[in-house]
């Protein structure tokens, strides 16, 4: 694939040459995307856009220039032009024209030297720091008075993830939804990458939701962290209240989960639950004190998983361990989510489009839910990495630690 | 209506830029000069413009053409970057002749060709300019920016119609004559969107350079030999004059060619 940047100017809008031009691009066989466009306000007032142009081949891109040159439009030389920079007018506030980011690796020319962005995240600013030399994102929130924010598109190069030839196992998946795929060969492409994960000692996040408890799953998850598949886990109140409702009763929203039978006054036990988590001060408390003797998050205590719970306003209680401020509860997981390198989520809405958000799109995301939406959502904004399944959690997750306990077992006897 | 051209002392074909011209079929002088004669005659006395000339220069046949010297914006002199070498020894003349009138040059980048007039006609509240055989779409946007008003480029796809003014005449009032196949498909939607009345021109009357035409009100002058474009304009309520040019036409030139709008 060959890209290229190409700007015109004029009035390009009135005299159609700016469909015209891209209309050059499509018929040429290359594909287009406008990065920006300004529209003049009064009559002789210029307008002007930059079109990336990406092709199949160098040798296109270089015919397809030629000929849109034709028409005005000329390449924007970005190796050379340096990232333009403004002060925060305010905390929280980016100055006009900030460069709003991709979850792309993203470089910035400065000092005549191309520039790492750290921790890619999407919608978020670029700072630069200029003492050290580095740059970063910034959520709006976090930007501060005076801070240096890029703004533009000078000198911002951003670098596309390019499916790699020969593949790699993972990538034999594409990222659309798959609801009639056979579902046993994805579940153990997923195994295999995360058995890789685990050997090169990267770190695996599960974002799931209290589905996981009420359809019985949670007995897999639990197999994974003991396995040491799961080193970050970010979920909400619910996971947590029902996890531990089914550690001290044995029922998941009143219903025992071996039984199927409602249990008599059962709707109240998540309320006891989380009374007595919050008489506790906590659930790794109530862990060590042996309230808690089973469960997720007894498993997640015991194996020293980090987990985050972001709060939500039909919480009840809530525990006292999940985060209520919500912006609190995004800078911990964006903290948390910095070093991981695949992420698995699970029967959650909120909690999977929130973490999508925050991760790089160099991340391995698995996207598992009974709703196709939920994975489709999670592509539209903008987690396009995401692998989507479309499966009730509990056979998934059963599945996936069958291959993960095999080949646990076919290498212990190698 | 005030008008510079150059007297055709020194025109004839020496070289071949376009279709029309062949070193093969001359130029009778003594014919071509009666012609151009007739026309300022007409543009004098029936259009009421006041002519003046700018000296014709031996081994620059061409410089009869005035209005592809450059383009006059109130005080301001635009003057052409021609893209055949031929043709780029015309331009220094026609500077000295705007510098000598108290005329602000201003001259476009070396690398982006234009063509004056030739390729650049007003439609009143801004205006049309053709581009690709000639003059470059670069080099509009430049002149936009000079002469601060919309500039609307056409793409000019057919050699024998190669500047604007050799395919399209504003008329004024939302109405202009043009030759439909000499623009690509985009030019012609512009065209559609922006002038109310669009008056195709028959591929003989347009290869008579029935486009080519001087426009002053209600007045037209333009080649003989263009019998349907007369008639849709007159029944427009102009008056028509038509003289003989066929002497220019062999360069690929007629009326409108060989006079650059001062004022």
């Amino acid at each position: 694939m060959a890209r290229s940047i190409v700007e015109i100017s004029g009035h390009i809008i009135d005299s159609l040459i700016l469909p015209k031009i891209l209309d050059l691009i499509i018929n040429l066989g290359a594909e287009f995307r406008i990065l920006d466009i300004h529209i003049g306000h009064r009559r002789a007032d210029r307008s002007s856009a930059r079109i990336q142009i990406d092709a199949p081949t160098q040798e296109l891109l270089e015919k397809i220039l030629l000929k849109v040159k034709e028409h005005g439009a000329l390449p924007v030389e970005t190796e050379d032009v340096t990232a333009q920079f403004e002060p925060a007018p305010a905390d929280g506030i980016f100055p006009d024209h900030f460069y709003a980011t991709t979850n792309l690796p993203t470089l910035i020319r400065l000092h005549e030297q191309w520039i790492e962005v750290e921790h890619p995240e999407m919608d978020c600013a670029i700072r630069m720091i200029l003492a050290s030399g580095r740059a970063e994102t910034v959520p709006m929130h976090r930007a501060r008075k005076g801070d240096l924010i890029v703004v533009g598109h000078a000198g911002v190069k951003v670098v596309p993830m390019e499916r790699r030839v020969p593949r790699e196992p993972f990538e034999f998946m594409s990222s659309s939804v798959s609801t009639e795929q056979p579902k046993g060969l994805l579940i153990r492409e997923i195994a295999d990458s995360m058995r890789r994960t685990r050997g090169e000692r990267g770190r695996i996040l599960v974002v799931a939701g209290p589905g996981l408890v009420h359809t019985g799953a949670s007995r897999h998850l639990i197999e994974l962290i003991e396995n040491d598949f799961v080193q970050v886990l970010f979920a909400g109140n619910g996971l947590a209240v029902h996890d531990i409702e089914s550690a001290l009763y044995g029922t998941s929203l009143g219903v025992y989960l071996d039984k199927n039978i409602r249990a008599s006054e059962g709707h109240e036990h998540h309320l006891r639950a989380i009374n007595t988590i919050r008489k506790a001060g906590g659930i790794r408390q109530a862990v060590e004190r042996g309230l808690v003797q089973r469960g997720i998050f007894y498993s997640c205590v015991k194996k020293g998983v980090d987990f985050v719970l972001a709060g939500s306003i039909r919480d009840d209680g809530p525990l006292p361990d999940v985060i209520t401020d919500t912006l609190k509860a995004q800078d911990v997981m964006r903290e948390k989510a910095r070093d991981v390198s695949f992420a698995l989520m699970m029967a959650t809405t909120l909690h999977a489009i929130a973490t999508g958000n925050l991760l790089p799109a160099t991340v391995k995301t698995v996207c598992v839910d009974i709703n196709p939406t939920v994975v489709t959502k999670l592509s539209d904004r903008g987690t396009f990495q995401a692998i989507g399944l479309v499966t009730d959690v509990e056979p998934f997750l059963r599945e996936l630690s069958q291959y993960l306990r095999q080949d646990d077992n076919t290498l212990g006897a190698v | 209506m005030r008008l510079l051209m150059c007297p055709p002392d020194h025109y004839s074909i020496e070289y071949e830029i376009n279709p029309w011209m062949s070193k093969d079929r001359q130029t009778d002088r003594q014919h071509a000069h009666r012609q151009w004669s007739d026309l300022r005659q007409i543009l004098e006395t029936c259009l009421s413009s006041k002519i003046d000339l700018v000296e014709p220069i031996a081994g620059l046949p061409d410089m009869v053409f005035s209005a592809n010297a450059g383009v006059v914006s109130g005080k301001k002199f635009i003057t052409s970057n021609f893209r055949h070498d031929v043709r780029r020894g015309e331009a220094p003349y026609f500077v000295e002749w705007f510098l000598r009138q108290g005329f602000e040059i201003v001259r476009l980048p070396d690398e982006y060709f234009f063509e004056g007039e030739g390729d650049l006609l007003s439609r009143g509240d801004g205006c049309f300019a053709g581009y690709h055989i000639r003059s470059d779409i670069l080099a509009h946007q430049r002149v936009a920016e000079i002469i601060e008003s919309e500039v609307l480029s056409l793409e000019l796809t057919d050699d024998w119609f190669y500047h604007l003014d050799t395919c399209f005449c504003p008329l004024g009032a939302g109405r202009a004559l043009y030759y439909p196949p000499a623009f690509d498909r985009y030019a012609r939607d512009v065209l559609q969107s922006h002038i109310a009345e669009l008056i195709p021109v028959a591929a003989a009357e347009a290869q008579r350079f029935a486009c080519n035409a001087i426009v002053a009100g209600n007045a037209i002058v333009m080649n003989d030999g263009c019998p349907e474009a007369r008639e849709k304009l007159q029944g427009l309520g102009f008056t028509v004059y038509e003289t003989p040019l066929d002497e220019f036409i062999k360069a690929g030139g007629s009326a409108k060619c060989m006079v650059l709008t001062i004022d």
